[in-house]
């Protein structure tokens, strides 16, 4: 069966409701209110809407992890999530992570070790890393943990895991890992 | 992406209603496959029923033993659950080898059950797919087609795409059963493995859901004792779609339960299958894959699957 033609699909979206709606999102603490087609993505609303760029769209599919936010404490793909889906939700974005002057450690720790070339992925990186050790910190396990009942050590095999929805085409992996280690073992 | 209108619902009964009401409505929770399905044009649908506030994000305790899973709770959530980590290993293992992090904190139980095969020529909105546009033919079929990643058993002439869930193979061997309430508000459950259907000429249908008809939960029975154990082979480390993968549950005696993903258009288990554990990787498979119909291109599956629940028995 053939999708109806946009004229026929407007008309029908029309009986069944509104092609826009209102939003609220909170975003890195401050609240926004939007009106969006309902179409529009987390990622276009922080993007084209609120012009917070820090994010990226790269394959806009979520196979890459380049739009890598925190929703509510937890790191999502914002390209394959409808903004209209968060209302009243705590977004936080690379904006929210720290100033030039003063860099979230995992930012510190990425220019520390030249975790990134052309730094396209690198916001989506230091997002993802930042939630990756508080998932092995609150025991979230991963395909390569071997006891699923035990505390979970920060290793190679446990980052790059971790990791593995975050696509970099530069290469600089190896440099991430080490950056990532470098914030762990502040921690610790 | 085609145009809809969107409503939030607060409960399951009101959503199934809805979607039954609305003409060419679909329910969205997490949305990680829908939404890329809507971005291609494969999905198209006029009204977008939000269940996310239907409030199914709990698991409980059931009265015989088990575990009741609320069809919102993450893929994340489920795999961490202590009572899972603990007592349905072979489901939190599943769990972690499919996707990413980042998918498996949006992705819910019940729409992992409901994704759709990924099949290169279901999502190719150029070439002739029976399960996209049922009539259109199958390119998977075609002369010249790369079939490596589909089906070779439970496949039909119309369609040879695999059930994509590694969740899925997990609740297969654990015989799990899937709760739904329909539009007229009943509820209403069914063993995984009857709830889902193979293609044969109407591809297009892959499970008994009606009209309106919501997943609200997966049941697990009482936990199966034994090792646990989920491999999964694919063309990378991490974050692939499977090759093959074996759930396993075995017994100290070398008796259990074994289920395929990768191979068919759903979990695939036999009971006689499950009977022939204690022969052997070979004397399972001949039971498992018995009336295989793979093509030139994925015939490997038939010996990788062997080898891989060999493997899995020699780890014992």
């Amino acid at each position: 069966m053939n999708p109806p033609n946009s004229a026929e699909r407007h008309r029908e979206t029309a009986q069944n409701g509104a092609e826009r709606s209102n939003v609220s999102l909170v975003v890195n603490g401050a609240r926004h209110q939007l009106e969006l087609d309902n179409r529009t993505t987390l990622l276009d609303a922080l993007r084209e809407h609120l012009k917070l760029t820090g994010t990226k769209k790269g394959c806009d599919h979520g196979q890459c992890g380049a739009c890598t936010v925190s929703v509510n404490g937890e790191r999502i793909n914002a390209c394959l999530t409808l903004a209209v889906m968060h209302e009243g939700d705590d977004v936080a974005t690379i904006e929210g992570l720290g100033e030039a002057d003063h860099l979230d450690p995992m930012q510190q720790a990425f220019l520390d070790h030249d975790a990134f070339q052309c730094g396209y992925c690198t916001p989506g990186q230091i997002c993802s890393a930042k939630a990756v050790l508080e998932e092995i910190r609150t025991k979230l396990p991963s395909h390569v943990t071997k006891d699923l009942t035990a505390p979970i050590e920060v290793t190679d095999a446990e980052i790059r895991e971790r990791m593995s929805g975050n696509l970099c085409r530069c290469g600089a992996y190896a440099n991430i890992l080490k950056a990532i280690h470098q914030v762990a073992e502040e921690r610790a | 992406m085609r145009a809809f209108s969107y409503e939030r619902v607060s409960n399951p009964a009101q959503a199934a209603a809805r979607a039954a009401e609305v003409p060419g409505a679909k329910f969205i929770a997490g949305g990680t496959n829908l939404l890329d399905l809507m971005k291609h044009e494969i999905e198209t649908p006029l009204h977008l029923v939000d269940v996310t506030g239907t409030g199914l994000n709990a698991i409980t305790e059931t009265s015989n033993g088990g575990l009741r899973v609320g069809a919102l709770v993450s893929n994340s959530a489920l795999a961490a659950d202590h009572r899972i980590r603990r007592d349905y290993a072979v489901l939190s293992r599943a769990l972690v080898s499919g996707a990413s992090g980042q998918l498996r904190n949006k992705a819910t139980t019940g729409g992992n059950l409901l994704q759709r095969t990924r099949c290169p020529y279901f999502y190719d909105t150029g070439m002739p797919c029976n399960k996209r546009s049922p009539g259109a033919g199958c390119a998977a079929l075609g002369k010249g087609a790369s079939s490596r990643g589909l089906g070779v058993i439970g496949t039909s002439e119309a369609c040879i795409a695999t059930h994509p869930s590694d969740m899925a193979v997990a609740l297969r061997v654990l015989d799990a059963e899937v709760e739904t309430v329909t539009s007229s508000g009943e509820t209403r459950r069914k063993p995984l493995d009857a709830f889902y259907q193979l293609p044969g000429d109407t591809p297009e249908v892959e499970n008994t859901l009606e009209a309106g008809e919501m997943i609200t939960a997966v049941e697990l029975p009482a936990p199966v004792e034994g090792h646990h154990a989920y491999f999964k082979v694919r063309d990378r480390a991490s974050y692939a779609f499977a090759l093959v993968s074996v759930a396993l549950i075995q017994t100290p005696e070398g008796k259990g339960r074994v289920a395929l993903g990768g191979v068919a258009p759903k979990p695939w288990r036999r009971d006689d299958a499950d009977a022939a554990l204690p022969q052997g990787a070979s004397a399972v498979m001949s039971q498992l894959l018995d009336g295989a119909r793979p093509t030139q291109d994925n015939a490997y599956k038939l010996t990788l699957a062997e080898r891989t629940l060999a493997a899995l028995l020699a780890q014992e």
